[in-house]
């Protein structure tokens, strides 16, 4: 089965990055839910957690403030200029 | 002790309490710099994923929005200068500043009216110096640069480049900066942020690359208007760790000549003294035989 390729990076480091089975964000317009072979998008984080479970079943939440999230070709990329991993 | 052998000595010491200074602080950048190349290295990912981004947009250009157009007229042009708050750094702060003259001479040239903004010290010195007018200044903070500092640049002259022209805005944003090359060089760079340039340096994705069709939440505007300060302030944020880094790099430099040519002062002044004091010896010898020879003559 395909698996994202997700890497969480703030301004100053990158705070997770690793393969996922699904990825949970809040935009703008409200939570979005990512699986593999979501189709590419661009999109405003709303303040709030994003949540990535793990291939291997680990749940990782960080807080998100003033970012986006971008997806393609299964990488997916949550960019934030302030968040920290909770 | 004969008064040349006393300046030769003076000499010495003052050499070697100069030597002490620049040897420590070669030691303190030596350290810094591994921390800012880190911290260069860890913001990578960050300003690679905004730029990615951007560029993702700017190829999606049926949209027609200040970040990818090229206005038609530019009236004002405003020119980020990125320098140290200290000195001893060698050539650091006049290239960079040579640079910014160079870009604002070219600007004016073109007819447009040049803002400048100023970060670190010696820029600010520079300008007030020679009574040149700057927009806004920020001091303090290049030795590690925090990312507030760039956020607050960025804001300032995102939201003067959303102005009208009529009312004092800019149409284009340059910022110039010392990149680190390497050790030994520190190249100053000059990159105009908006209207938006992908050709770039290190991020620029590969040209082989397609890139996708993006799907767009809220609108694409929104998306776009959200984006446009993340990607000012983590290339100026970048620009920052950058100049930070060579700043380490460029006074690591100048401190090891420093104190290479200290140890070259002391010792040629060594040797001079040396020589002084045995002509001083020879000297009260030649005297002392001469005073014997007198005596026993005169007897």
């Amino acid at each position: 089965m395909a698996v994202l390729k997700v890497s969480v990076v703030s301004a100053d480091q990158e705070l997770w990055s690793g393969e996922a089975s699904q990825l949970i964000a809040r935009t703008t317009e409200g939570e979005i839910g990512i699986l593999p072979g979501h189709e590419p998008l661009l999109a405003i984080l709303a303040k709030g957690q994003v949540r990535v479970t793990a291939t291997d079943g680990a749940e990782i939440t960080a807080n998100a403030d003033n970012g986006f999230l971008s997806v393609e070709n299964n990488t997916v990329t949550v960019v934030a200029s302030s968040a920290e991993l909770v | 002790m004969g008064a040349q052998l006393r300046v030769y000595r003076q000499k010495i010491s003052s050499a070697k309490t100069t030597k002490k200074i620049t040897r420590a602080m070669e030691l303190i950048s030596a350290s810094r710099i591994q921390k800012a190349k880190q911290r260069v290295a860890a913001s990578g990912p960050y300003s690679r994923a905004v730029t990615r981004a951007v560029s993702a947009v700017a190829t999606f250009s049926n949209v027609d929005h200040v970040l990818t157009t090229e206005p038609e007229t530019v009236d004002r042009a405003a020119v980020v200068i990125f320098s140290s708050d200290r000195g001893l750094a060698g050539a650091f702060n006049t290239n960079v500043l040579r640079e910014a003259g160079e870009l604002g001479a070219r600007l004016e040239g073109e007819g447009k009216e040049v803002v400048y903004y100023l970060v670190g010290r010696k820029a600010a010195a520079y300008f007030a110096f020679r009574k040149r007018d700057a927009e806004q200044i920020w001091t303090g903070g290049t030795d590690s640069p925090a990312f507030e500092i760039a956020k607050e640049i960025g804001d300032a002259v995102v939201n003067k480049f959303l102005q009208p022209a009529s009312e004092g805005g800019v149409d284009e944003i340059h910022i110039v900066y010392n990149r680190l090359v390497s050790m030994l060089l520190q190249v100053p760079e000059v990159v105009r942020l908006l209207p938006l340039e992908i050709v770039e340096g290190v991020e620029a994705p590969e040209e082989s690359e397609i890139l996708p069709l993006y799907e767009f939440e809220p609108e694409v505007d929104k998306v776009l208007d959200a984006l446009l300060p993340v990607y000012i302030e983590s290339r100026i944020f970048n620009a920052m760790l950058q100049s930070a880094a060579a700043k380490h790099a460029a006074t690591q430099k100048a401190m090891k000549s420093a104190s290479d040519n200290a140890d070259k002062l002391i010792n040629d002044y060594t040797r001079l003294a040396n020589n002084a004091r045995q002509s001083e010896i020879t000297q009260q010898i030649s005297e002392i035989v001469g005073g014997a020879d007198a005596l026993s003559s005169a007897k």
